[in-house]
């Protein structure tokens, strides 16, 4: 049995209508991270969509920004437990990146500058649930969290919002991630609690 | 990639963690990184461990040698960056009994 | 692996740092050099964990002493530093490690090499040879913000006064005392040169301090001449900026 410590609450704040269960709200923006930070420059970066054999789409990062963007505020939860609300980002939704990608692939699995993965279906990266995300409150995302850019799909627990995205495989077949092949949940709602295998 | 990156601890900060699974001290273990030989104590790695799981890299080329993830009532370890992991068993129980002698 | 330690003694080494004193039921005893992780609970069940070195040096009275920095957005440091009280009890999981270790049997000369806080587990080494009465020659470089950071400074003092074998030399990276030859700058080559054992004597080298310290001072003793595999480290997460 652990032994309370008289007088410590850790970092949390109160006020938690709309948590997931098991999270707490944090006022701070922690990073966690696998590896280093991939430093990316912008003349180098690309977002590739591609089904395993071939490139079906490329986007450097000027065409990227050429693209039609869009603003939103999303509460966050990282399956360390912490949830972060109202976070204001802008990005590039996946429905904008797909609109003319033809397939029947079920899957997607996301990989990063650096080497990081993670797997979902395709349609939760659909009709309005994912952003590549390039701002947050308003300032370019800092390398830290994940920028140039990351993908953000805040339905799901954060490790799926792959930071330093890089690109998207399409797959008939789902294949685990970076985390979800060392027993974090495949798919991953919070709400759900599902954080780890058999959950 | 990034060649001015401090974000990262060493083997040592994960020792704490490793210990529920390996019954003698971790730190001092020589392994070899598959994906680009160098043989190092596992002390010197590159350890991340704020994410959900410790992440220990090879000090040389960074590629992942170790992961472990500690969660309710398991732990899951993947040694697939390492060829080998060499640990000294000779505190360890096991080895606490006299070897029989002819 | 989870001990109890209940504090039977707080005592301030600076403004921001405290060391505290454990008396640990059943502590099997440690190695200078060794860490320990000390887990806090709140009363709804959320713990955090975080390491810290054990200051004091090997002892059979089951006493554990740890040196805390007070992180300023810390949230484990504020509470060891601030808020826990003679009497109180701590859950610690250890001693933990066994590279980065001094045991008294070592006789070959020793260099060590501390960052701000990563002084604590270099002291528990050099308490360790004090109390087992070991003439190996210590030498230590002992980097510090400014005069007002540094940890132990009276016994230090002491012990380098009375011991021909500890010798110490302090640097200064922001503000250096009055009078004070160099001016306030991070450890270099030249300091290296000047105030470390030579190459050519085979030390056993310990170096802690924050990564990039580490690194950097890592990276000057090879430099330096100094065989990788005598240099021996313990990176500390950066100061204060943990998001």
């Amino acid at each position: 049995m652990a032994i309370i410590s008289k007088g410590f609450s850790g970092r949390r704040t109160a006020g938690d209508e709309k948590l997931p269960p098991g999270q707490y709200i944090t006022p701070d923006f922690p990073v966690l991270s696998a590896g280093p930070t991939p430093h990316v420059p912008l003349d180098q970066w690309e977002f590739t969509i591609d089904d395993g054999a071939s490139v079906l789409r490329r986007w450097d990062w000027k065409s990227f920004l050429d693209l039609p963007t869009e603003t939103f505020t999303v509460d966050i939860h990282c399956v360390t437990r912490w949830s972060k609300f109202g976070t204001a980002w802008e990005g590039v939704s996946l429905d904008t990146l797909f609109a003319d990608v033809k397939t029947d692939a079920s899957y997607a699995l996301v990989h990063s500058y650096g080497g990081y993965t993670t797997n979902l279906p395709l349609e939760d990266l659909l009709n309005k649930q994912a952003w590549i995300a390039f701002k947050y409150e308003n300032e370019d995302l800092a390398p830290e969290h994940g920028g140039p850019a990351r993908l953000l799909v805040p339905h799901l627990y954060l490790w799926k919002s792959a930071k330093w995205v890089h690109g998207i495989t399409l797959m008939n077949q789902d294949k685990p991630g970076f985390w979800e092949r060392l027993g974090y949940h495949n798919y991953g709602d919070p709400w759900r609690e599902q954080r780890y295998w058999g959950d | 990639m990034s060649s001015h990156n401090y974000d990262y601890l060493d083997g040592n900060a994960a020792a704490g963690e490793l210990a529920k699974i390996f019954a003698v001290d971790v730190t001092a273990a020589q392994g070899q990184c598959a994906h680009c030989g160098a043989t190092k104590r596992f002390a010197e790695s590159h350890l991340y461990m704020q994410c959900p799981g410790v992440v220990a890299r090879c000090a040389v080329c960074e590629q992942v040698l170790l992961r472990f993830v500690s969660i309710r009532q398991r732990a899951f370890l993947d040694l697939s960056g390492m060829t080998y992991l060499s640990l000294d068993i000779s505190q360890s129980e096991e080895q606490s009994f006299p070897q029989k002698v002819e | 692996m989870w001990h109890v330690g209940k504090v039977i003694a707080l005592h301030g080494e600076t403004a921001t740092a405290r060391t505290i004193t454990l008396d640990v039921a059943d502590w099997p005893g440690h190695v200078a050099g060794q860490h320990v992780d000390v887990r806090l609970t709140a009363p709804d069940g959320y713990s955090a964990v975080r390491s810290y070195s054990i200051a004091s040096g090997p002892n059979s009275e089951g006493r554990v002493e740890l040196t805390v920095e007070r992180l300023s957005n810390g949230e484990v440091s504020p509470y060891l530093t601030q808020e826990l009280a003679v009497g109180e009890r701590l859950e610690l999981r250890g001693p933990i490690g066994g590279w980065f270790v001094w045991r008294t049997h070592q006789t070959e000369p020793i260099q060590l090499i501390a960052g701000g806080s990563g002084i604590v587990p270099l002291m528990a080494m050099i308490r360790a040879r004090a109390s087992a009465g070991s003439a190996a020659p210590f030498r230590l470089l002992y980097s510090v913000r400014e005069p007002a950071a540094v940890f132990y400074r009276d016994e230090l003092q002491a012990l380098t006064d009375n011991d021909e074998g500890v010798s110490l030399t302090y640097a200064y990276t922001r503000a250096a005392p009055k009078d004070w030859p160099q001016p306030p700058g991070r450890i270099d080559a030249a300091l290296i040169a000047n105030a470390t054992l030579p190459s050519n004597l085979v030390p056993t080298c310990y170096v802690c301090g924050t990564t990039s310290c580490v690194e950097s001072a890592a990276g000057l003793l090879i430099g330096s001449g100094h065989n990788p595999d005598k240099i021996r480290t313990e990176r500390f997460g950066p100061t204060g900026d943990r998001k």
